[in-house]
């Protein structure tokens, strides 16, 4: 039994939790929705399926489709080679992979330019060979894969580590080859883990700002993505648009959100 | 299929220690030995090396005469169970059992109605036929055991290497599935290698015990000749209860420190030394010494158990053999039957 000043506390506790959720994180979504609102759900359509506001969409899906195939791929390398080998520098190599989540954002963009500008170390060369990579699509990726790199290879590293190698030395004593091995023993075993780092990536890469909005240099149509493009509407007091923007936005980052706590749970109940 | 090891040396990762010093070892085909030592003495290493999860050594290790990873060599002809068991926690208990042979290359691959009645009849040797669909974490220790030696089996493997597979088991189980997996090895006609630090259970299950100690094999006999001959003092102490009595000897006599201690002829030559004696090899002679049973009680197991006192020490003997001695009076220890090594003091 829980003596009665305990649970007094304890409710006390949570009634803060809960108001500080409800101003802090709830609130702003609801604002966002009745903004965008406002003038009816046929007007924030219609701000939708105006041309920049397309393009903007179509390049978010395209550069976040791209970003999180690759940190994919490269996390699920990085996590297997960092719990299940040892090698020298390994401590370094994992410094450097959490980089991305200490550094900020605008620096992450500042480096692209550095080196892909029109005054950055390689500019002269890209501009000789016709390439444009600093203020264009190829930009962005770099950046969005810049700051969501850490994701995937931080969520599988915890769940392969306490793995071990058991498993696979059983399935190549089998005659399993390293991507039989792979496929059919190691990523199966970690698919929850991996699912989450999947969608963690997913979700920044939508939501990137920061790096983003230093490479691209805010052609609207062209180099501008979904949150660029808020920002862009909200300037020019184009209020239902922003919102009507925002809250495309919101609505597919909660839905990752969503997935990803789903996943988690029947990862959880998962019996180890 | 025979394994043989020769002047096989391995070193730990980064280091200059060795972990497998010089190994001589023969193991015919249609042969079950076990590696017996405390832990730390290089068992495990030594299957791992013999089951090629060990790809950096010194020397030569050939599997039918032919050295290891050789082209000529069948693929997968060794099966390996792991201590843990290390059972594929996300697939079915069928899914375990036919990895091995889904894997296989498409021309090698039985087709799928072969498989699935390749894992029913593993399933019904293993004493388990209801549980195909059952996935790992649903079943006991025993069950997991069985599933991994299920799948181990099911590439129809020459060789079985075996790590500890009956540590997690409890006494009863462990008696049932050992004498089940000397009646498979015979059925089959496996060569089979078996890890453990148990030396009881070695005797029972294994024709031939390889001792080891600090990465190096002390003595690789029969159990007979193991108890009959130790190599070396630490094989008689692992292979049962042993007492020490240090000494000297004069003129080819034993005479011990100990004044209650007889003395008896032997053929070795002067200097200090040590018999070794099992308890049970001591007698007690009467009115040759001053020492007296402190108390005496019959354990459970049918054995005697002394607590006998001499003028410089008090030694446990538990033995099968009852003594007409009361407890006031005075005898000498007779330690004839003892050994004693050459070169240790």
């Amino acid at each position: 039994m829980t003596p009665a000043r305990f649970s007094i506390s304890r409710f006390i506790l949570c009634g803060c939790s809960y108001a500080v959720v409800l101003l802090m994180l709830l609130l702003p979504l609801v604002l966002i929705f009745t903004e965008a609102l406002r003038q009816g759900l046929h007007t924030a359509f219609s701000t939708l399926l105006e041309p920049d506001a397309l393009a903007a969409i179509r390049l978010t899906a395209f550069v976040t489709i791209i970003v999180t195939v690759i940190n994919t791929l490269g996390g699920i390398a990085a996590a297997w080679c960092l719990t299940k080998y040892s090698f020298v520098g390994k401590r370094f190599l994992i410094m450097l992979i959490e980089l991305p989540i200490s550094v900020s954002p605008v620096i992450a963009g500042l480096i692209w330019l550095l080196l892909f500008g029109q005054e950055g170390w390689w500019g002269n060369w890209l501009t000789a060979h016709n390439m444009q990579i600093a203020f264009a699509v190829p930009g962005i990726v770099l950046a969005t894969l810049f700051v969501t790199f850490p994701y995937v290879t931080r969520t599988l590293m915890p769940y392969m580590e306490q793995q071990g190698r058991d498993a696979e030395e059983a399935a190549f004593l089998l005659g399993a080859n390293f991507w039989q091995t792979l496929w059919q023993v190691t990523l199966p075993d970690a698919r929850w883990a991996l699912l989450s780092g999947i969608l963690l990536t997913t979700a920044r890469a939508i939501g990137e700002f920061g790096a983003v909005s230093v490479v691209s240099g805010h052609i609207p149509g062209v180099t501008e993505t979904m949150p660029l493009h808020i920002e862009t509407l909200y300037n020019g007091y184009q209020t239902v648009a922003a919102f009507s923007m925002a809250a495309l936005l919101a609505l597919c980052a909660m839905s990752t959100v969503v997935l990803r706590t789903l996943f988690e749970n029947s990862f959880r109940k998962q019996p180890s | 299929m025979s394994v043989t090891l020769q002047s096989f040396t391995q070193y730990a990762p980064g280091s200059s220690r060795k972990i497998l010093d010089n190994i001589n070892l023969t193991v015919e085909d249609g042969a079950f030995i076990a590696l017996v030592g405390p832990s730390g003495a290089g068992k495990t290493s030594l299957l791992r090396a013999i089951g090629g999860l060990s790809p950096v050594y010194e020397g030569h290790l050939l599997i039918d005469g032919l050295p290891i990873g050789h082209s000529d060599l069948p693929k997968r002809k060794t099966g390996f169970v792991f201590q843990n068991y290390a059972l594929f926690r996300h697939m079915s208990v069928a899914r375990n059992i036919s990895f091995g042979l889904d894997v296989l290359p498409r021309k090698h691959r039985p087709d799928r109605a072969d498989i699935s009645a390749r894992v029913q009849d593993l399933l019904d040797l293993i004493q388990l036929p209801h549980l195909a669909h059952a996935r790992p974490d649903q079943l006991s220790g025993g069950q997991r055991q069985r599933v991994a030696l299920a799948r181990a089996l099911a590439t129809e493997p020459k060789l079985l290497l075996l790590d500890e597979p009956f540590g997690a088991l409890d006494p009863i189980v462990r008696r049932t599935i050992r004498r089940w997996l000397r009646e498979l090895h015979d059925k089959l006609g496996l060569t089979t290698i078996l890890v453990t630090h148990d030396h009881e259970e070695a005797l029972d299950i294994a024709d031939r015990l390889v001792v080891m100690q600090d990465g190096r094999i002390v003595q690789d006999a029969d159990a007979n000749t193991l108890n009959a001959y130790p190599q070396t003092p630490f094989v008689m102490q692992f292979l049962g209860e042993t007492l020490e009595f240090a000494g000297e000897i004069q003129n080819k006599h034993f005479i011990p420190e100990d004044t209650d201690v007889l003395p008896f002829p032997v053929t070795e030559n002067n200097g200090k030394t040590t018999v070794f004696i099992r308890p049970s090899e001591v007698r007690f002679v009467a009115h040759k010494g001053a020492a007296h049973i402190l108390s005496q009680t019959r354990n459970p197991n049918g054995l005697y158990h002394y607590t006998v006192k001499t003028t410089q020490r008090t030694l446990d003997i538990t033995t099968p053999v009852i003594t007409e001695h009361a407890e006031d009076e005075k005898f000498g220890l007779d330690i004839s039957q003892g050994k004693i090594f050459p070169n240790i003091r």
